[in-house]
């Protein structure tokens, strides 16, 4: 634990610079879906004629067909001023420019195959067309299209508004996806770092109390088709009360045993061993999709929506955490234990007592933490919490075994490592950056970016 | 009577397997660390793995059969240096997650795709690549040779050969422990284990002595891990993290800081996993638990007995509970 006044400063800034970083990255977000949908502007052309028309827009009819195309270059942008023509079957070309979107419509009244041409000397310098000229087949009340694939890019081309692939967005796009599993990695690891800082033990069946939310959540919502909210209430009672549980059958009695640190480690790695394939046996190995049968938000969720709302949902209780970690008594007897156990104790703190409090509520957070993972990453399977607990471990111990906001500071830090790494790693690669890091932690500042120097052995 | 028979003859095969003894090979090696000197490797698997990899790649470029084992060995040497240097000097914890992280590392680049000229990806290095090399060393002719109920081919692929070579070289190992327990280095290194300082004012470099057992086990481990795949492929998901942990169980089933508890402790595990399987596929009705649910089941059995264990009888079969290698 840092010192009560440093805490509080960090606990002031932390979940205002989250705060600010969910606002910009729901922002990145949105601007896509601003810029969506463009309106193709009047395109002026020599003449008319009754069979093929350049316009502005095309309304498909039993009488009228529409060819319509847009050009964009290798960084998605539009392509404009690019000459096009379609050749009626008989008749003369009409040509048509592309517009500020790259963008052209042709209404067409009459059925045949059309001769749908671009001029590859009106494209702007860098870019080629692979083929500028083809036969496309048009039939009345239908949609032609008539895109052509374009490569290279113009100069000046750069990333703007619209469903663009440029570095910076994907980088953007990554910090954004960082955020969001760094935030989902700090509520499922706060629990591990209290448990860690009061008990000294490192818990590897912390993943599978992850899991375990995920898969409640499918029993009770998916399955037994319960009010959505209602099963996620239950699961993190449930995930709750299994760590009460645990601690009152399993980890008091080897406590007071005496059992070491050791010892209780590997027994942690036999629950989680024995927890994972109990749920393999009742759930099966495939991925179950939370399908929330109310909607939180009143429409349909996507993805997108899910994210952020598992992001101000994790926000909040993190705050929560830990204001109650610092304001409140229980929380300043959990710190007093996590400081110094036997001086607690002789200043009347019922270790025992808060122990298995930390118990429950690290389960329950854990819980909560596989509810939302499930819920953002599409779904759970028996190893979703085996899969991200040695990114819990390197969260808790880059940011400093047993601190609680070293936790949070870490498991940001964890996400947005793994998600932008995925820009220049392919497949699991990323999570081994997350790794690599951890080594070099302990190699250089083994206490961790919050921890205290005399915490290490 | 039937089923009694069929059970005796699914245990003796499992027993005289390779992969049996190179499970053994790969506990000793874990009880070097965990037994005698009181290190917590959790990435055992890890060694198992780079052993494997050394193996199969060299003798896929092209080298010998004898040159992919060296090559196998020193990585292990290196990888144990890399593991170790860094975080021997601090608290036992952080070798765990080091090592449990450093093993995982392994095996995702193991598994990527973008590696996979050399290390096959996921799909990993197909036996036939490296076993011919192997095989070549057989100095018996290639035929068929029953012993009892037991029928395998001498020389090639599942061979009497691989068996009798792995087993040659456990028990090579199990001399070697129980050789150097016995030398003054063995005594430093139960010291460490019993208390660091004690050691350190005798004027021992503790540093150095943990160093060496991690590096002589991950050795070991690493040897087991070629023998191991030397009967299959060599593939980064089957030596993953719960590999590790299964070794641990064998080590505590068999008694943690004795020569042939790990040797016992693997054989045991086998014994019980493939018993279950007998048993339960004879006598449980398929409604109750089917084919896919049953290594389920025994693996839910491996994770509570590992708890028990640690639990109720620390010290396995033949341990001597005052030798524990829990330190406090």
């Amino acid at each position: 634990m840092p010192s009560p006044r440093r805490s509080r400063r960090l606990l002031a800034a932390l979940p205002g610079a989250v705060l600010l970083g969910a606002l910009a990255s729901a922002l990145l977000g949105a601007a896509p879906a601003l810029a969506a949908s463009p309106s193709p502007t009047p395109v002026p052309t020599s003449g008319t004629q009754s069979v093929v028309e350049a316009t502005a827009s095309c309304a498909v009819n039993d009488t009228t067909a529409c060819v319509r195309g847009a050009l964009h270059d290798d960084n998605g942008n539009p392509v404009k001023g690019v000459t096009i023509q379609l050749t009626p079957p008989s008749g003369t070309a009409v040509p048509t420019r592309t517009d500020a979107n790259g963008s052209y419509v042709y209404t067409v009244k009459k059925a045949g195959a059309y001769r749908l041409a671009l001029v590859p000397a009106s494209l702007p310098k860098g870019i080629k067309a692979a083929a500028p000229s083809r036969t496309v087949q048009v039939s009345l009340g239908q949609l032609t299209p008539g895109a052509f694939a374009l490569t290279g890019t113009f100069s000046g081309s750069k990333s703007t508004a619209g469903p663009t692939v440029t570095p910076l967005t994907m980088l953007w796009d990554q910090i954004s996806n960082g955020l969001l599993l760094g935030l989902l990695l700090a509520l499922a690891s706060i629990g591990l770092s209290l448990i860690y800082g009061t008990t000294g033990l490192s818990n590897f069946a912390h993943g599978e109390q992850v899991t375990l939310g995920g898969i409640l959540a499918w029993t009770f919502g998916t399955v037994l088709q319960w009010n959505f909210l209602v099963a996620c209430i239950v699961t993190v009672l449930v995930c709750g009360l299994s760590g009460y549980v645990q601690d009152r059958l399993i980890w008091g009695p080897l406590r007071r045993r005496g059992l070491g640190l050791t010892q209780l480690m590997v027994v942690t790695i036999g629950l989680s061993l024995a927890l994972s394939y109990v749920f393999q046996y009742f759930a099966g190995a495939g991925v179950h999709a939370l399908t929330p049968t109310i909607q939180l938000t009143g429409g349909p969720l996507d993805l997108t929506a899910n994210a952020y709302l598992a992001m101000l949902i994790s926000i909040v209780v993190l705050v929560a955490v830990g204001l109650a970690l610092q304001r409140t008594r229980i929380g300043r007897a959990t710190r007093a234990v996590s400081d110094n156990r036997a001086l607690a104790a002789a200043s009347g703190i019922d270790v025992d007592r808060i122990i298995r409090l930390v118990w429950t509520v690290s389960m329950a957070l854990a819980g909560l933490a596989g509810i939302l993972y499930g819920l953002v990453y599409g779904g759970v399977n028996w190893a979703t919490g085996q899969a991200i607990l040695l990114l819990m471990f390197a969260a808790t111990t880059l940011g400093g075994l047993g601190t609680a906001f070293g936790a949070l500071v870490g498991s940001i830090v964890i996400g947005l490592v793994v998600q932008v790494s995925s820009l220049f790693l392919s497949g699991d690669l990323r999570y081994a950056t997350a790794l690599l890091i951890l080594i070099l932690v302990l190699l250089f500042r083994p206490q961790g970016i919050l921890g205290r120097r005399e915490r290490v052995g | 009577m039937d089923f009694l028979t069929s059970l005796l003859t699914d245990f003796g095969q499992q027993i005289l397997s390779s992969v049996t003894a190179a499970f053994a090979i790969a506990v000793i090696g874990l009880n070097l660390h965990f037994g005698y000197t009181g290190l917590v490797n959790i990435g055992q698997a890890g060694f198992m793995l780079i052993g494997g990899y050394g193996l199969a790649i060299t003798v896929e470029l092209g080298g010998g059969f004898f040159l992919g084992v060296a090559v196998g060995l020193v990585a292990a040497v290196l990888f144990a240096l890399i593991l170790g240097l860094p975080t021997l000097k601090l608290r036992g914890d952080y070798l765990a997650i080091v090592t449990i992280a450093a093993a995982e590392i392994i095996r995702i680049v193991g598994d990527n795709q973008s590696l996979s000229q050399w290390t096959g990806g996921a799909a990993g290095i197909p036996g036939r690549v490296y076993q011919g090399a192997f095989t070549a060393l057989s100095p018996f002719p290639d035929q068929q040779l029953q012993i009892g109920p037991y029928n395998y081919p001498l020389t090639s692929g599942d061979s009497w050969f691989l068996r009798i070579v792995c087993w040659v070289v456990l028990a090579i190992v199990v001399l070697l422990v129980w050789l150097l327990m016995r030398s003054p280095w063995g005594r430093t290194v139960k010291g460490i284990r019993e208390d660091e300082d004690a050691m350190r004012s005798l004027g021992k470099n503790v540093y150095l002595v943990k160093l060496q057992s991690l590096v002589l086990g991950g050795v070991i481990g690493a040897a087991g891990g070629m023998l191991y795949v030397l009967s299959s492929s060599v593939q980064a998901d089957s030596l993953g993290r719960t590999t590790t942990f299964l070794l641990y169980t064998c080590l505590l089933l068999g008694g943690a800081a004795t020569v042939f508890g790990p040797v016992l402790g693997s054989v045991l595990y086998f014994i019980v996993i493939i018993g279950l399987n007998d048993v339960v596929s004879q006598f449980v009705p398929k409604q109750i638990m089917n084919e896919q649910q049953i290594p389920q089941f025994g693996w839910i059995v491996v994770g509570i007995g590992l708890m028990l264990l640690v639990i109720f009888r620390p010290q396995g079969i033949l341990g001597n509970k005052k030798e524990l290698s829990f330190g406090d």
